[in-house]
């Protein structure tokens, strides 16, 4: 088995939050510095910086998941991996359906803009990404699993936009890939308190919303290659693979 | 004491589901959103008023042994909520009305 280090929720200079010297070329600069070898793009609501980063970071050598991080209605953040181009634009296609309709004020929020890969702009979204899509956790789900993808309740420790603040507890049906907690509470304390989560792998992540948290927390993938098939087994704890929140022992 | 049954009829309210709970007697009332929140903040026999529709909503409701839950704005319950609902006998209720417009009208029903 080989490991690897994997940033799976990293924002780009599209969500309005992210700051503007996130285009993915900066970006993928930084991931080859902070040596991650799996990164996951994952704007708030949208897509459209995937497909760009994964070209420039193939030159590198790194991993991408293209994805998103949803707000779904009852306004918890998930990530959302999708294997390829076909499944990603759908999903693309479903937020562009069930995102609500409000406007950005970028004096406010942040500018939402698609560049390329010389970081010049070729779109600036117009819709608010970081409201809510008119979808419950479970449409977001039964959609995300349809199209083959891989679905994961982001921070669901945080005392906001998580799956604990709005909704007290993970339900017992819901199904999930893996669940992301941040460096608040460690899985041991979650599963102290709910026991039943034992059975989930946790990932950890930066968020990262500028170049300098890139790689300040990530998860190591133990397991053959690097593939989407790979990872969903990882995540699964399946045929040997697995996953953890990387610590200070193993950036040695 | 107020039931359930005298607020849907005076707030002229939808009933969803739980219908078998009409009788239970109401305390007061929580407003609130997030479900953590309610988890730790509401007590027995409140009547909760929120938009979530989550099936978690009616475990709550349980948990805390809640007298009914109003849904404002239009919001209806998911499927598997109201089967809980009807399991629990914790009526879910309903408003176009919004929040603020409810709870006005509740908290002078009952204050």
């Amino acid at each position: 088995m080989n490991r690897y280090r994997a940033d799976l929720h990293v924002h780009t200079v599209l969500s309005p939050c992210g700051d503007l010297e996130m285009s993915p070329s900066n970006i993928v600069k930084r991931a080859a510095l902070k040596g991650i070898d799996i990164l996951g793009v994952t704007d708030h609501n949208s897509t459209k910086h995937g497909a760009l980063i994964r070209k420039l970071a193939e030159k590198e050598g790194i991993f991408v998941l293209c994805g998103a991080e949803v707000t779904t209605r009852e306004e918890i953040h998930c990530l959302a991996f999708f294997e390829n181009d076909d499944t990603l634009e759908k999903f693309q296609q479903f937020l562009n359906m069930y995102l609500a309709d409000v406007w950005n004020n970028p004096s406010r929020f942040g500018y939402q803009v698609v560049v390329d890969e010389n970081d010049m702009i070729v779109e600036e979204i117009d819709r608010l990404l970081i409201a809510a899509i008119d979808r419950s956790i479970d449409e977001v789900e039964e959609e995300v699993h349809a199209l083959g993808g891989l679905f994961i309740p982001a921070h669901i420790d945080r005392p906001g936009y998580s799956l604990f603040s709005q909704l007290g507890f993970m339900p017992p049906d819901l199904k999930v890939d893996a669940l992301e907690v941040t460096g608040r509470t460690t899985p041991e304390d979650i599963i102290a308190q709910f026991p039943d989560l034992a059975a989930y792998s946790f990932i950890g992540s930066s968020d990262a919303h500028y170049p300098e948290q890139l790689g300040t927390r990530m998860t190591v993938f133990e397991m053959e290659t690097r593939s989407f098939a790979e990872i969903k087994k990882a995540l699964h704890g399946e045929d040997g693979r697995r996953v953890s929140i990387m610590t200070d022992r193993h950036r040695g | 004491m107020m039931t359930v049954a005298d607020i849907v009829k005076a707030l002229n309210l939808k009933v969803f589901s739980g219908a078998g709970g009409l009788d239970r007697e109401v305390s007061g009332g929580y407003v609130s959103d997030l479900l953590s929140d309610v988890m730790g903040k509401a007590d027995a026999g409140q009547v909760w008023i929120t938009l979530q529709t989550h099936k978690n909503v009616m475990a709550i409701a349980s948990l805390k042994d809640l007298a009914a839950v109003i849904l404002v704005s239009g919001y209806k319950p998911a499927e598997n909520t109201a089967e809980q609902s009807e399991e629990e006998n914790i009526p879910i209720l309903g408003t176009d009305k919004s929040a603020f417009e409810v709870t006005g009208e509740l908290y002078t029903l009952i204050k």
